[in-house]
């Protein structure tokens, strides 16, 4: 999960990272009184989205009074940044920078432990500097066991050229930095920019964090507050509260399967024959995890049946923990509960655990709306062809 | 031969009293494998009782450590069925005991917890495979894990893939053919076998005739894959991507199937694994297609 700039303000101030003062806004007045409160002066209006190039867009600006903040903040607030609609800001107090600096601490899939860069020249795209001058950005691999202590510290500040008056403050907040990637189980702490300010203090002016949310689920609770619920679609937001995978995507053809890997495959193969059926495709990815019971797959085909986009619906499951009759069992129920209301056409194709037991059960209820595939493919094809013509 | 497990490993499990354990016990039983106790610290002293694949009465030892189970009964792989705010303490302490083979069923597990159990293994004689997989099946000799062990036999292909269910489907396209050993190395982001790993397992089997590897969006393991295959690996080799429609910025299930900004696409795996003489299918299907042309053809 992806924190807004103002949450990960409020982690690093948590932990002890030097920040300045900030306040999020959700309306031009709550603008006007965080810049009170920040004590009346000169503040930065910062567009709280997840997304970079914020500046660029104009979501960004310096703001001298209160009432200025609030002008600025009715000029941001409900702005498009990159597809982000902007619903809040943050009012951040202003800082006099003397120079700017780059820090981060992410997850390094490839070798399977952490790696921290830093750079003395921050403030920029980072991923432009490290092609354009990769010898600027140090890159320090950090050994998941030990972790940034004193002397990881001091190796990291010495590999990105800090200089001696800056060298031990920086060391330290890069230590409190790592403490927050560790206690609140992130992927990715990037502080850009660090700065010193005129008078020599180190302060973490922007900051991005990632969570992880399998973390968040074992040992942190208090992170489901930092969750967008606005911009979560609402059938998203109905498929997690039934503890469903689920992703809403731009198609008349809905999909339910087994497993991560076979239901993307699922998808692929969907579009695939969709191109020959009016170019329909998969309205979504729907994983109902393994040893999914009858109740799990009615949840899920309720879910998909709220979306008035399909038109038809693939259900593909490759029991392995799952049983094929449960799977059926819920199709079935689902069916009988909706009654009258479900008019959408369904193409089940089920392989694996109890496989004889679920075609069974369909095939006994006989349901009109639904048609037993003996393939993948097959199902696919004939899914996307009733999506494209429902009478097919 | 196989990979990684054979007819003679002996297999404890690590939460054999819990639901998930206790139901696949079972059934890793019924497959033939070896399962010779479990440990669960609370029922030290306890037994549980199952069927072999054969019927009879199984009476399985539990045990209060890893140590002790494999002290008294030889065993060489275990497979975690812990939940996952349990999982890294429970392979810690597999790996301090010395297992060989550690197979981490578990899904759900905190990125970080999985990153200090990998670099803890270092250098101390312990392979783990997953978390968040199904595990690994020999067909017709053994099974750790969760892979439905009658989806078909013994045959030439090796196969290794992120993940579980599509395991199965490639299994089943596959099954006139039949496998050395399926390996699901699962989707998470940091995994303790990858693609790699087996796919030198797989070169240095010599039951193992030709190879398919399933991947999926997310990460560049793939692209790795094949700058591997290309230097190290003469077998043949099949490849299949799963989520070409996926969209950025989406996570598809497996906390690392994420498709950010150019990196981590379909379209980039597959070029990267053809660039290298890998011929990657467009389905499950079709992919089974190409395998079976480069087995009637060997």
């Amino acid at each position: 999960m992806d924190l807004f700039e103002y949450q990960a303000r409020d982690i690093f101030e948590k932990h002890g990272v030097p920040v300045l003062g900030g306040v999020v806004a959700t309306t031009p007045q709550e603008a006007r009184e965080g810049a009170e409160k920040l004590g009346g002066g000169t503040v930065v209006v910062k567009a709280q989205v997840k997304t970079g190039g914020r500046g660029k867009a104009g979501g960004v600006k310096l703001a001298h009074s209160p009432q200025e903040a609030e002008a600025k903040a009715a000029e941001i607030l409900g702005m498009d940044i990159k597809g982000h609609t902007v619903h809040r800001v943050m009012i951040a107090a202003g800082a006099k920078i003397a120079e700017e600096y780059y820090f981060s601490i992410l997850l390094d899939r490839a070798n399977r432990n952490y790696l921290a860069m830093c750079s003395v020249e921050g403030g920029v795209e980072i991923e432009q500097l490290a092609v354009e001058r990769p010898e600027a950005l140090a890159k320090v691999a950090v050994d998941p066991l030990t972790g940034i202590d004193e002397a990881k510290a001091a190796e990291i500040v010495d590999a990105a050229g800090f200089a001696d008056d800056v060298k031990g403050k920086v060391a330290e907040t890069i230590q409190t930095l790592w403490t927050v990637f560790t206690n609140e189980d992130a992927t990715l702490v990037e502080v850009n920019p660090l700065v010193k300010t005129e008078d020599g203090a180190i302060v973490a002016l922007d900051g991005k964090v990632t969570l992880d949310e399998n973390a968040s689920e074992v040992r942190h609770p208090d992170h489901a507050e930092l969750e967008d619920k606005a911009a979560t679609d609402p059938l998203e937001a109905k498929a997690k509260a039934n503890n469903l995978n689920y992703v809403k995507l731009d198609g008349e053809v809905g999909i339910i399967g087994n497993g991560a890997g076979l239901v993307m495959s699922t998808l692929d193969v969907v579009a695939y024959a969709g191109e020959k059926h009016g170019g329909v495709k998969p309205a979504n990815f729907l994983d109902i995890g393994g040893g999914a019971n009858a109740e799990v797959m009615a949840n899920g085909l309720d879910v998909i049946l709220g979306d008035e986009q399909v038109k038809a619906v693939f259900v593909n499951v490759f029991g392995g923990i799952t049983a094929c009759d449960e799977v059926a069992k819920g199709i079935v129920g689902a069916l009988d509960l909706l009654g009258d209301h479900a008019t959408k056409p369904l193409v089940v194709r089920l392989d694996g655990n109890n496989v004889d037991l679920g075609r069974e059960i369909l095939a006994t209820r006989n349901h009109p709306l639904v048609t037993l595939a003996d393939t993948m493919d097959g199902g696919a094809d004939l899914a996307a062809a009733k999506a494209a013509s429902p009478a097919a | 031969m196989s990979i990684y497990l054979n007819k003679d490993s002996k297999i404890i499990v690590q939460g054999i009293t819990g639901g998930m354990g206790a139901k696949h016990t079972a059934l890793m039983l019924d497959s033939g494998a070896q399962i010779v106790g479990g440990v669960n610290a609370r029922k030290a002293g306890t037994t549980v009782q199952h069927k072999d694949h054969e019927g009879n009465d199984v009476t399985l030892p539990v045990f209060g450590t890893v140590k002790e189970a494999m002290a008294e009964t030889g065993a060489d792989v275990s497979v975690l069925f812990v939940p996952p705010a349990f999982t890294k303490d429970a392979a810690i302490e597999a790996i301090d005991a010395g297992m060989p083979l550690i197979v981490v069923i578990t899904e759900g597990v905190p990125v970080q917890d999985s990153a200090e159990v990998f670099a803890y293994l270092q250098g101390k004689g312990t392979r783990m495979i997953g978390p968040n997989c199904p595990g690994i099946i020999t067909p017709g000799e053994s099974l750790a894990g969760i892979t439905p062990h009658t989806i078909t036999g013994k045959g030439p292909i090796g196969l290794v893939s992120k993940s579980g269910t599509l395991t199965y489907q490639m299994m089943y396209e596959l099954k006139d053919f039949g496998f050395s050993t399926a390996i699901g190395i699962g989707g998470d982001p940091v995994i303790g076998t990858t693609h790699i790993d087996a796919l030198e397992a797989f070169e240095n089997d010599p039951e193992t005739k030709a190879i398919v590897m399933i991947g999926e969006i997310g990460g560049d393991a793939e692209e790795r894959a094949a700058a591997y295959i290309k230097e190290h690996v003469t077998k043949p080799v099949v490849g299949y991507v799963a989520g070409f429609t996926a969209p950025e910025g989406k996570t598809m299930g497996h906390a690392g199937a994420i498709v950010s900004g150019s990196a981590g696409t379909a379209a980039a795996k597959k070029e990267a694994l053809e660039a290298v003489g890998v011929k990657v299918g467009k389905t499950p299907s079709e992919t089974a297609d190409l395998m079976r042309e480069i087995l009637r053809a060997l």
